[in-house]
Parts: C-alpha cells; sequence; structure tokens
C-alpha cells in the first residue's frame, strides 16, 4: 500500500466516512475509493453490495480478481430515554458491536446503578446530542415516550440522516407525534423515515423482548437490500 | 474491542513516519471456521513489532517472518495457512478453517 493511500484512508476513517480499497492481489495494484465517489465507479454495483454488508470480499471483473476490503466506521446507537426497555437494549446493542449512549434529562432514569458500563447524559436533548457527532452510521432510537424529550432528539435524528430512526409509541401515537414534528418544520419524507411502532413484530411483551424486536429491525435495517426491507417489516 | 482497524493502520502510518519500513497484511479470504474476518489487518515493522490480528494467534508469526521479506524485497505475498497445508503440523489454524492472507509493504 502506498503511503499517500494509508494516509487518505487514516484520514477518512478519523472523519467517519466509508471507503473501500481496491487490490489486485495478484500483482499488488490498489486504489482507494470513497463512497461519495462509489456512483461514477465502474464496480459501483459490487462497492455498494460490500459496504452494504460491511463485509470485505472478492470479486472477479474482467479476468482480475480483486479483494475489496470494507472500511466502514464503528456502527453507533444512540437511545434517547433511560427506561427499562433501554435498559436491555444498551447491553444487546454493545453485544452486537455498537457504541452505545444513552440520554435521558430525568436523573432519576439516567443513574449509573441502572446503567452499568454505559455513558450516559443526563441533559435535554437539545443540550446533549449536538457534541456527540451522531451521523448516518448511528441507529436512533426514542423511547421516553414524553414528546418534550422525544420530538426534539427525532428532529436531530433527521437532520443528521441516520441510517435508523425508531420510536416507541401506538398507531394513535405516532400520528398525532407526526402532527407535532411537522408544525415544527419536519417534511412527510421525515417522518416517514420513523420506525413506529418500534421493533420488528414478533409479539415482544416484556422490556426485553422489545428490545430484541428492535434490535432485529434496526439489524434489517442496516443489513438487507432496499426491496427485502418490507419483507422484515411484514 | 481492542486494537480497532483505525488505531492499528493509524500505528502503521505513524512508524513509517518514524522511518520504519512497514508491511500491511490482510486476510483476503477464509475458508471453514476461520478465527478472523476477511478484511482484518495485521501491522508489522522492522523491528519485528506488530499488532492487529489475521488469526487467533496460530499464525501471526508465521506472517510476521513474511513480512519480514516483503519489507526487504518490496514484493507482496500471498500466504496460505490450514489443516490441508503441509505446515499445519506447525502454524496450522487449530479451529480447522483455512485463510489466505495478503501482505504488502507500505510505501
Amino acid at each position: 500500500m502506498k503511503s499517500g493511500t494509508l494516509k487518505e484512508l487514516n484520514v477518512e476513517r478519523a472523519a467517519r466516512r466509508p471507503v473501500i480499497v481496491v487490490t489486485d492481489t495478484a500483482n499488488g495494484e490498489q486504489r482507494l475509493v470513497k463512497a461519495a465517489d462509489f456512483a461514477a465507479d465502474p464496480l459501483n454495483a459490487e462497492l455498494s453490495k460490500q459496504l452494504r454488508m460491511g463485509k470485505s470480499g472478492n470479486v472477479e471483473v474482467g479476468g482480475k480478481k480483486l479483494f475489496l476490503n470494507v472500511y466502514a466506521p464503528t456502527a453507533r446507537m444512540v437511545i434517547v430515554g433511560a427506561v427499562h426497555i433501554s435498559q436491555a437494549l444498551a447491553p444487546l446493542a454493545r453485544s452486537l458491536g455498537y457504541d452505545v449512549t444513552v440520554v435521558d434529562p430525568r436523573t432519576a432514569f439516567a443513574s449509573p446503578e441502572r446503567f452499568p458500563d454505559v455513558p450516559l447524559i443526563a441533559e435535554w436533548p437539545d443540550v446533549a446530542l449536538p457534541p456527540l457527532n451522531i451521523d448516518h452510521y448511528t441507529a436512533f432510537v426514542a423511547v421516553t415516550h414524553d414528546p418534550k424529550i422525544d420530538d426534539p432528539a427525532l428532529l436531530h435524528a433527521f437532520a443528521r440522516d441516520c441510517f435508523y430512526i425508531g420510536a416507541l409509541g401506538s398507531r394513535k401515537t405516532h400520528a398525532k407525534r407526526g402532527d407535532r414534528l411537522k408544525a415544527q418544520g419536519a417534511a412527510d419524507a421525515d417522518i416517514a423515515r420513523i420506525h413506529a411502532p418500534i421493533g420488528l413484530s414478533i409479539g415482544a411483551v416484556s422490556p426485553s423482548e422489545i428490545a430484541v424486536a428492535i434490535m432485529a429491525e434496526i439489524t434489517a435495517t442496516l443489513r438487507l437490500p432496499k426491496e427485502h426491507k418490507q419483507e422484515a417489516a411484514e | 474491542m481492542l486494537d480497532r482497524d483505525e488505531d492499528i493502520l493509524k500505528a502503521a502510518e505513524d512508524w513509517q513516519k518514524a522511518g520504519h519500513g512497514v508491511a500491511l497484511a490482510t486476510v483476503v479470504e477464509t475458508w471453514g471456521s476461520a478465527p478472523r474476518p476477511a478484511g482484518s489487518n495485521l501491522v508489522i515493522n522492522d523491528d519485528g513489532t506488530f499488532l492487529g490480528s489475521v488469526s487467533g494467534g496460530c499464525v501471526e508469526g508465521a506472517v510476521v517472518a513474511e513480512a519480514m521479506d516483503v519489507i526487504e524485497s518490496g514484493k507482496p505475498r500471498m500466504l496460505e495457512f490450514g489443516v490441508a497445508d503441509e505446515t499445519a503440523w506447525n502454524v496450522g489454524l487449530s479451529c480447522g478453517g483455512t485463510i489466505r492472507v495478503f501482505v504488502e509493504k507500505v510505501g
């Protein structure tokens, strides 16, 4: 690998931007492709597929065997609401490799006793969220069930283009939430991005089961190609 | 997770800046049960210092030795380790998998 390529790779990784290094393993020829340049690349389909799966692998193109090494940012999860569901969800997400942060201004909920080893921020979303540099590689879960907390948090998640946005609440609650968020400037497309009621429909009852349903929905959103997502949701 | 890839690759960059010869080893293919997935990196400098992993520790020693040659020659090399390999008795994967590791010089 050329020094320049390594340097560029480290710059992109530090900025949490995905890149793929394409190597012809027969002769060592190599190039780095930034995600922003995929569309214009002859290997667009292969690059996009590998990045979506978050998996490195080999492809054969024009008689050449190429290794595509995917360097995707570490997935993160921000949970707004230090509630019972979150106590189950935080360790579950960590076991899947997510960096987890829990935000809740209610100090009775956001206590280290309830969330051992999880970074906790006992502040309102407008204070807590901006310094987290939330980005596309973030799963955003709003589960306080309190519009004062969930609504501003969701507006922030829209602005940061999180790959998954989920919010607790029945269809009725969600319809009201949609009206409130639109009144605050959210577009219909933003509202449509919210997974609500949150989690895959697996008949979850207990907080831990709901956490499994949420985690499964996040995994499906991350890994399935777009056309299959509907199936998973049904 | 320890030794995140970004830290490993940053170390490679820093070593090179400090004047070291550096090699990058990458798992490019796996069969059966292999401990580290394709894309995993191990970086090695000319002191024999290394960071990261391409297996659960079974073949790193052999990769580091090959990396010394690659740093010297500048020519990339493909290595294969597995139970089917004759060297399995020495440095094979105890888990029964097979891996191919691409070793290249940085710079």
